[in-house]
């Protein structure tokens, strides 16, 4: 038996996901109690420390992004049960869902319309790619459900993963600034354009605000995503027939 | 247990969702569907139960910590987001911004219409 020299250990490491797996945990946890002890300031939101961090550790190893994904995958995978998961909170506002059914359809699709036609449209105007601006498609949606869409409509998941949670911290960061400018006072309202915009990080600030607004925007979040997934590659074959 | 049971039944709506989609050749996602067949049958069902409760705050409650693989599956496209960072940019800020402005006012338009024919009716 060769002797267990550091090198060796490393070979073997690197090609097991167990590797993969906890250092995806332990920078999500260290990522996650900075984000808590900077009172929640959106700027350090933990996805952005962890990938940051990851991606240091990754290129200072030499390590490829396919041998990270080896471990990555377990938690990837829960991607789709979180994805389903979001119909019981969604179950939840049913009271709220009765009462203003019918604004909230109209509101929902407009937003969801102007979300995903203005950032492919905007993008195309300065020049990007085409599987660029199929990637910052579905940006105001929800994780695991943009990258659905993302692969449907020929961008790339990967990339729209990191853009969908740029779009979370823009909105969390400039949405309070911006309803306070508007002069809005109903927090519905303000909940609910959080939530078609700026998904999940959205809801979290939300939730800061008040916990009507939270409610809302979870609830805007989920059917958004759901509505985004079925408007969306229909709008842009529109698009791609007039474009 | 319970918990077991709740992670169970949400694999068993997106297996549903995903073998619907692929049968039916619908452009969503599985889990995508899957999702709205459990929200239909809870509706009418009338109640969830403890366990489904239970497994669905667990995974929501660190839903961030999921989409972190891939997004360290940015270190793929580097050289993608260098030479295209305005554009990209441009469009986050600018349609984030748009989208949170139009919703507010069709939202809030929508309910003052509702308010006004509900003082007509009355």
């Amino acid at each position: 038996m060769p002797e267990p020299d550091l090198p060796t250990i490393w070979v073997y490491l690197s090609a097991s996901p167990l590797l993969g797996l906890t250092i995806t945990l332990v920078a999500y946890s260290l990522a996650y109690r900075l984000y808590l002890y900077s009172n929640s300031h959106p700027l350090l939101n933990p996805v952005v420390t962890a990938v940051g961090v990851l991606i240091v550790f990754l290129l200072a190893t030499g390590t490829p992004y396919e041998a990270y994904f080896e471990g990555g995958q377990f938690i990837h995978f829960l991607l789709g049960p979180a994805t389903v998961a979001l119909a019981i909170p969604l179950y939840k506002q049913g009271a709220n869902l009765k009462k203003l059914w019918l604004p909230l359809s109209v509101a929902l699709i407009t937003g969801v319309t102007v979300g995903g036609l203005s950032s492919v449209l905007i993008a195309r105007l300065l020049g990007a790619s085409v599987q660029t601006q199929m990637s910052l498609a579905p940006k105001s949606v929800t994780a695991p459900v943009a990258m659905g869409i993302s692969e449907k409509i020929g961008g790339l998941p990967s990339l729209t993963a990191v853009l969908v949670v740029v779009t979370g911290i823009i909105g969390a960061v400039l949405g309070t600034k911006l309803f306070a400018l508007m002069r809005l006072r109903d927090d519905a309202v303000k909940g609910i354009a959080m939530g078609v915009a700026a998904h999940g990080i959205g809801t979290a600030r939300a939730f800061q605000v008040s916990s009507q607004m939270g409610a809302f925007s979870g609830l805007a979040m989920a059917l958004s995503a759901f509505l985004t997934a079925v408007i969306l590659p229909w709008l842009l074959d529109l698009i791609g027939l007039f474009g | 247990m319970s918990f077991l049971n709740g992670v169970t039944l949400l694999l068993i709506y997106q297996l549903a969702g995903e073998i619907s989609v692929m049968l039916l050749r619908i452009p969503v996602p599985g889990p995508v569907l899957g999702m709205i067949m459990l929200f239909l049958t809870l509706m009418l069902r009338g109640r969830s139960s403890e366990s489904l409760d239970g497994a669905s705050s667990a995974l929501l409650s660190h839903l961030s910590l999921l989409f972190v693989p891939a997004g360290v599956g940015m270190m793929v496209h580097f050289d993608r987001i260098v030479t295209e960072w305005l554009p990209i940019g441009v469009a986050l800020v600018l349609s984030t911004v748009i989208t949170m402005v139009v919703t507010a006012l069709v939202m809030s338009g929508g309910n003052r219409l509702l308010s006004y024919r509900a003082k007509k009716d009355a």
